[in-house]
């Protein structure tokens, strides 16, 4: 059974069409990713997925649940986590700050409990605490726990976004452009983390990346969008081969294949 | 006309004359309100001081016509101080404070307006002052209705104006930077135009209006420091209420308060008269946020 | 010694209204300028209970029952407000708060049986400096933990991004409004504690200018920050006392300083004294130690 169902999805904004009957399914632990040209529709697509938009057409299963109507805060109960092109941090507050935010939607206490500090209060906030620490030390930011998110460089932020996503305890986690601004040591780090994090939490991820390299060495399904449309699907190999993809590249933007 | 008693009558007349007085009122805020929308429009600052170029514009040509100089002079008196006031007030504040997020923009705007009311009411004093009549008011009455000469004055003014800024916007070089701006100020700048400049100009403009609209609004009654406070809230009223940003919204905004408000006045309650724009301006606000002519612009994820 | 003692409540009541607009502001991050709206129906509300259906109690329960009844008030007006508005943003909501706040002012200006436009006089006595900062004190430590709860936590992620926060499974809207209506009640119970310590109230003591008074006093501290709203309120309540003292010379231009130091304020420390941080000992001596 697969955990994610996207089917038939179109989305327009008036005239434009950004997403047009997209399908595809994600098996449980699936590493996929999602490629094409710039504004071929991939973010939106996440977009739709989160509930950041509702589509205007088809619809989005996760578990079972249909998802397309729901607001972005359910469906993040229900356990899709993302991360952002333009990376989006609180950053004002500190690190740990931003983990524990993710812990929201399990966090047990009631508002009462918070306000006078009641022990199941801090019996909790003492959990929440350790379990950000261990997640923040899987991605070597513990040290830098009490830094202001603003001032971590820019791998960083990029890490703790992963790391906040995370905290949120989802089955899938969708990553819009992990690798982008990062060099090729930090994004071999970044591709081992990946493997890594879907091992350990046993989660299905979905990637954007332009980052050929990343995406040929660990997806094991590619999902190839030109202009909203869905043009091909496969192993690493055989979207190297086809030759839709190539002419949508070389129509539009050779780099990095 | 069998049909109708005498009072339904009446009642006609009246709703007609209150129709005029609120065309004539709602000129006056068009002209400031097409100011706060220029500015809004090209920097996105709520320029809470506007009220206060219209004051300091009414103050101008309030102390040419005391020195017994003809009303023409006055106006363009009123507008150049105005004008001049809003170029300081933008070289030493708003310029600096572009950029440092729209908080802390408007808590200075609203410094700012702050201190040229209390400074204002020290200088010239807090008491109203009455404008020296230089040119008689006719009125016309046709049928059961009465319109001033000074009415119809302000309605033709309006016009006008619209009509120039119309041209500005669409037919002139610096028009078309305005509006380049207002789009993008990154890539106008990256095109070689000199925003600083753009925006100068525009807050220039927008004050020369509010100057023009308060000596106007002092002629009719009466100028003192304060003056800019309510109508400087109404004009941005109408223009959120026509669409911020948007330069015939700001005139629609003025003529549906304008209008409003001397109808629930006229027929309802003088102490209501207030009330209305705010009523107005809550309910466009849910209804269309951006306003009449506004476009809703969503953020992008 | 009444002066002093008048200015000392002053300064409590002006705590407990800056605490409860940072947690819209300053926590929550929704920019309201309409919260003397709020102060303005909690005293009201205080006042007419007070005055036309206090019942036969000690002076300090019908208190407890007054602020009760101030921050009922408020807190549905906060929802009344809220629940429409606080999907619009920035500018926008800060307008339409303006509005609803000049409505309710108009509305209390044309009602005749709370004294309309001559002001609603012959309030019952029944609080003082006492209880203004009991008060104060207490807000202070509701606000406190409030920001170390998942609660405070939520709210305050609204105030850095909509999106993100919505993305870690934040109900911005539930928050929003908890924010709004718990801020707005708060305000309410200042409200009460004005009404029934001066025994007077006007509706012009509720207008444009004091929401606007009260944000910056929020500014001046610092967005977000607890101390920094209780230093903004003090700084502010008494600077205008401060410069009375000096001399009537100085007296006379209070109000133009007020302003010119708003704006100077702004150009030089946007962010206020303590940014979004708490002052804390350990704090200000490492900034010492790095200078």
């Amino acid at each position: 059974m697969s955990l994610l169902e996207i089917k038939n999805v179109t989305m327009r904004f008036g005239g434009l069409t950004a997403v047009k009957d997209v399908s595809f399914n994600v098996g449980p632990t699936d590493l996929v990713a999602v490629i094409g040209p710039n504004g071929a529709g991939k973010t939106t697509l996440f977009n739709t997925i989160t509930g950041i938009y509702t589509p205007t057409e088809g619809s989005v299963t996760f578990n079972g649940d249909k998802v397309n109507a729901k607001k972005a805060s359910d469906i993040t109960y229900l356990g899709i986590a993302r991360t952002f092109q333009n990376i989006r941090l609180f950053n004002n507050l500190t690190v740990i700050d931003n983990i524990r935010i993710a812990r929201h939607t399990r966090v047990n206490y009631s508002f009462f409990d918070g306000i006078f500090k009641t022990k199941k209060y801090r019996e909790e906030e003492k959990k929440i605490t350790e379990d950000a620490l261990e997640l923040l030390k899987l991605f070597h930011l513990d040290e830098k726990r009490n830094y202001l998110a603003k001032n971590l460089p820019y791998g960083a932020q990029r890490k703790l976004e992963m790391a906040r996503a995370l905290a949120t305890q989802p089955k899938l986690l969708l990553l819009d452009e992990p690798a982008a601004g990062m060099n090729p040591t930090e994004t071999k780090e970044l591709s081992n983390l990946i493997k890594f994090i879907r091992e350990k939490f046993q989660i299905a991820v979905i990637l954007i990346e332009h980052d050929m390299n990343l995406v040929m060495q660990i997806a094991e399904k590619i999902h190839v969008l030109d202009y909203g449309n869905l043009i091909a699907s496969g192993t690493p190999v055989e979207i190297q081969n086809n030759k839709k993809v190539i002419e949508a590249y070389l129509g539009a933007d050779i780099e990095g294949v | 006309m069998s049909g109708l008693s005498q009072d339904t009558i009446y009642f006609f007349w009246d709703c007609l004359q209150y129709l005029i007085n609120g065309v004539a009122q709602g000129s006056l805020y068009a002209i400031v309100a097409l100011g706060y929308t220029m500015v809004y429009g090209i920097i996105r600052l709520v320029n809470f001081a506007h009220g206060e170029f219209l004051m300091m514009g009414a103050f101008c040509g309030y102390f040419i016509l005391k020195l017994g100089l003809p009303m023409p002079v006055a106006i363009i008196a009123s507008m150049l101080g105005a004008g001049i006031v809003a170029l300081i007030v933008e070289r030493m504040v708003y310029r600096p404070i572009r950029g440092e997020g729209r908080i802390p923009a408007l808590i200075t705007a609203i410094g700012t307006s702050m201190f040229f009311q209390y400074t204002g009411q020290l200088v010239f004093g807090a008491d109203p002052k009455t404008v020296p009549p230089v040119f008689t008011e006719v009125i016309y009455t046709f049928g059961e209705i009465n319109i001033s000469n000074i009415q119809i004055f302000i309605f033709v003014v309006t016009l006008l104006i619209l009509a120039f800024l119309w041209w500005l916007t669409h037919f002139t070089k610096i028009g078309v930077a305005m509006r380049a701006t207002s789009f993008n100020l990154k890539a106008a700048e990256l095109m070689g135009i000199n925003t600083n400049r753009i925006i100068a100009f525009t807050f220039f403009l927008g004050a020369a209006l509010a100057g023009l609209a308060g000596i106007l609004m002092g002629y009719t009654m009466s100028v003192e420091p304060m003056m800019g406070l309510s109508l400087g809230l109404k004009a941005f009223v109408a223009a959120v209420v026509g669409g911020i940003g948007v330069i015939p919204g700001a005139a629609l905004g003025g003529y549906i308060l304008g209008i409003a408000e001397n109808m629930v006045a006229g027929l309802y309650k003088s102490s209501f008269r207030d009330g209305v724009s705010f009523f107005i301006l809550i309910l466009i606000l849910l209804v269309k946020p951006g306003g009449i002519l506004g476009k809703n612009v969503k953020e992008k994820v | 010694m009444d002066y002093y003692l008048q200015i000392v409540t002053l300064v409590g009541i002006f705590i407990t209204l800056t605490l409860s607009l940072n947690l819209i502001n300053g926590y929550c991050g929704q920019f309201s300028l309409g919260h003397a709206g709020f102060w303005g129906v909690g005293a009201y509300a205080s006042a007419v209970y007070g005055v036309y259906f206090a019942l036969p109690l000690p002076p300090a329960l019908n208190m407890l029952i007054g602020m009760g009844v101030g921050f009922s008030a408020a807190a549905f007006c906060g929802l009344l407000i809220g629940v429409p508005c606080l999907r619009l943003k920035g500018d926008y909501l800060a307008i339409a708060t303006i509005g609803f706040s000049e409505i309710l002012r108009i509305i209390i200006m044309n009602t005749e049986s709370i004294g309309g436009p001559r002001g609603f006089t012959n309030i019952p006595k029944w609080t003082n400096g006492a209880w203004v900062w009991g008060v104060a004190v207490l807000v202070t430590i509701f606000m406190l933990n409030l920001k170390k709860s998942a609660f405070g936590r939520a709210i305050i992620s609204i105030r850095e991004d909509e999106i993100a926060a919505e993305t870690m499974g934040i109900n911005l809207f539930r928050f929003k409004l908890f924010s709004f209506i718990i801020g707005a009640g708060i305000a309410g119970i200042a409200g009460s504690l004005v009404a029934h310590d001066q025994q007077f109230l006007h509706p012009n003591n509720f207008n444009f200018m004091w929401s606007v008074c009260i944000l910056v006093m929020v500014i001046l501290g610092g967005q977000g920050s607890v101390t920094g709203s209780i230093v903004g309120a003090i700084i502010l309540t008494l600077l205008p006392e401060v410069l009375k003292l000096i001399g009537s010379d100085i007296s006379v231009w209070r109000m133009s300083i007020y302003s010119a130091l708003m704006v100077i304020l702004m150009l030089t420390r946007p962010q206020g004294i303590f940014g979004p941080h708490e002052f804390s000992f350990k704090r200000a001596k490492l900034s010492k130690g790095a200078a």
